[in-house]
């Protein structure tokens, strides 16, 4: 047991700060109407993981929103720091936990920026297929669980059902059902296993239709449609200004996606279509997602049905292991597999920011080297973080039902925005 | 990235608006960076904004332990005309980490100069809302510097909460 006394102690300025809030100084009014600040989170089925939200109500009007984040935080871009490149990458997985074979892509691109290492087209192929996959993925938990915040549980098992079969694709690939490691520095780490293009086929065959059934029971919801049409729009000039970017920014009508315009990892050579909505309220926001999903399916027809053969990995052996059977035969392989296991590649100093289009807008992975084989810094920008910026400005002046639809629509992933 | 001709271009637009802003321009495979004295940030982002780099995709910090000066912030921004990405740097010390804030003209940077201030920090002047965004308000230190322990905190259970006097301070 402590011997301090605790009173004895001195406060910290923070602790003294709040010390001094009374409940009679904070009450605020306008006119002689009387305006209550709740609190909303971070603990909240409605909030999506624990956002935290202060809302100032008027009645049930909102007259101010602020979104307060750091409840997730895990030091993860400190953590990857203490590690050697290729260690780094299941913790940066980890960022945005249901998009983690994008958070792969940004941060091994941009290391490969730095190595200026080619990858095999198999490899890009697999990485696309992957990504889509993962995009799906993403898009059925948002739809999912946005639906259930509006009351529609039903949605919540259909996508959840649909989801799981996903899950399993990545467990044939990789191993694992989330945070799969797959995409290595280079390339990724195995090729796929046999019988796994057909059981993608099998589900892309069924997946349109999934979607449409989908679509039909919440575009046949009156319930649904009255607290989505016309709610909380914002137009694409203010999008810009708070740097929104991805579904919501398509949402409002600026087809902008990294895909077409600054394609990477051969998007270039797939032939498909960006969903774009007219004015930008939550309905655009839930059907830019649902046809995206389509978008996707025909990607990955077209990837499978071109998959070009090779390697799935660089052979540049200072990058990526050596086949294991070459470690019995050549001394070369066995030195490098040890200098690779024990202190990882060395990357030449410089610095690369490396962006692509995530499930949510652009996710850009900064990252420094210092010529050693640990970055010296790793930094996502990630999507969710960005685009909470606008959340403010799209529910002021809505009521408080409409403001926890929009906080859905908009799809913040609390592991994203914290880190 | 631009190429050299933009490069030189945007580089001038630059010296034209402020004879001693640039400092030095780097390339790297894939990544142009112009570094900018602090003090002409808003400035100079105002030019490659009249320059068509119209969005700004990403704002934050680094830390450069050990040269000096340590401290720098990275403003990645992107042209959607061009399909081209150009990034601004600037450098400031740990004994005066003070630079102006771009949250005023650019929205978007709100939350992530808050980062960089809480992880670095760097002092934004004239951010209208400076405060710690990702660790609790009463945090001392700024974490993602390079010479920042790790594991230097004691993780308190319930067994061992008694052995940091009043530690729910």
């Amino acid at each position: 047991m402590s011997t301090v006394d605790p009173a004895a102690r001195e406060l910290s300025a923070y602790r003294k700060m709040e010390e001094s809030i009374t409940i009679s100084e904070t009450t605020e009014f306008e006119g002689d109407r009387e305006l209550l600040t709740l609190n909303l989170g971070p603990h909240h089925p409605a909030t999506h993981g624990v956002l935290r939200l202060l809302v100032t109500l008027d009645g049930e009007v909102i007259r101010r929103l602020q979104p307060i984040y750091g409840y997730l935080h895990t030091g993860i871009e400190k953590t990857a720091e203490q590690k050697s490149y290729w260690k780094a990458i299941p913790v940066v997985e980890r960022m945005d936990y249901v998009s983690y074979y994008f958070n792969a892509m940004a941060y091994c691109g941009a290391v490969e920026t730095l190595l200026e290492v080619e990858i095999p087209k198999r490899a890009q192929y697999l990485r696309v297929i992957h990504m889509e996959l993962n995009r799906i993925m993403s898009h059925l938990v948002f739809l999912g669980t946005s639906a259930l915040d509006l009351g529609a549980i039903s949605v919540w098992w259909y996508c959840f059902r649909e989801r799981e079969t996903l899950l399993d694709l990545f467990e044939m690939s990789s191993g694992q059902r989330m945070h799969t490691r797959y995409f290595q520095i280079g390339g990724v780490i195995e090729d796929i296993p046999d019988g796994w293009i057909e059981q993608v086929r099998k589900f892309c065959a069924i997946m349109p239709e999934r979607a449409d059934i989908y679509g039909d029971l919440l575009n046949k919801n009156e319930i649904f449609l009255q607290r989505q049409r016309d709610v909380c729009p914002l137009p694409v000039e203010k999008l810009r200004e708070y740097g929104v970017t991805g579904p919501l920014l398509r949402a409002a009508g600026d087809p902008w996606d990294l895909r077409k315009t600054m394609p990477y990892s051969s998007y270039e050579e797939f032939d498909f279509q960006i969903p774009v909505g007219t004015k930008g309220d939550n309905y655009d926001r839930f059907q830019v997602r649902l046809a995206e999903v389509k978008e996707s399916i025909k990607i990955i027809v077209q990837a499978l049905d071109n998959l070009p053969d090779g390697p799935t990995i660089t052979d540049d052996r200072k990058i990526a292991l050596p086949p294991r059977h070459e470690l019995a035969t050549s001394m070369e392989a066995l030195i490098h597999h040890f200098k690779l296991v024990t202190e990882g590649m060395r990357v030449p100093a410089g610095e690369a920011y490396y962006p692509i289009e995530g499930a949510r807008g652009e996710l850009g992975c900064f990252v420094r080297s210092d010529g050693s084989s640990k970055p010296a810094r790793v930094h996502m920008r990630d999507p969710s973080i960005v685009n909470m910026q606008a959340a403010p400005a799209a529910t002021e002046g809505w009521l408080i039902a409409d403001m926890l639809a929009t906080v859905a629509m908009f799809d913040p992933i609390i592991g994203g925005i914290d880190r | 990235m631009p190429d050299a001709a933009t490069l030189e271009r945007l580089v001038g637009a630059l010296k034209a608006s402020d004879a001693e802003s640039v400092i030095d321009t780097v390339e790297t495979p894939g990544r142009v960076a112009i570094e900018v004295k602090p003090e002409s940030i808003v400035g100079s982002l105002e030019v490659l904004r009249a320059a068509g780099y119209e969005f700004l995709a990403s704002v934050h910090g680094v830390d450069y332990y050990p040269n000096e000066p340590r401290l720098g912030v990275d403003y990645e921004l992107l042209s959607r005309e061009a399909c081209d990405r150009i990034a601004l740097t600037l450098r400031v010390s740990t004994e005066d980490p003070h630079l102006p804030s771009v949250t005023p003209s650019w929205p978007c940077a709100n939350n992530q100069e808050r980062e960089a201030f809480d992880m670095f920090g760097l002092i934004f002047d004239g951010h209208p809302d400076l405060r710690r965004i990702l660790m609790p308000e009463d945090y001392e230190g700024h974490p993602q510097r390079r010479d920042f322990p790790i594991g230097g905190e004691p993780v308190l259970f319930t067994h061992n909460e008694h052995s940091v006097p009043r530690w729910f301070e």
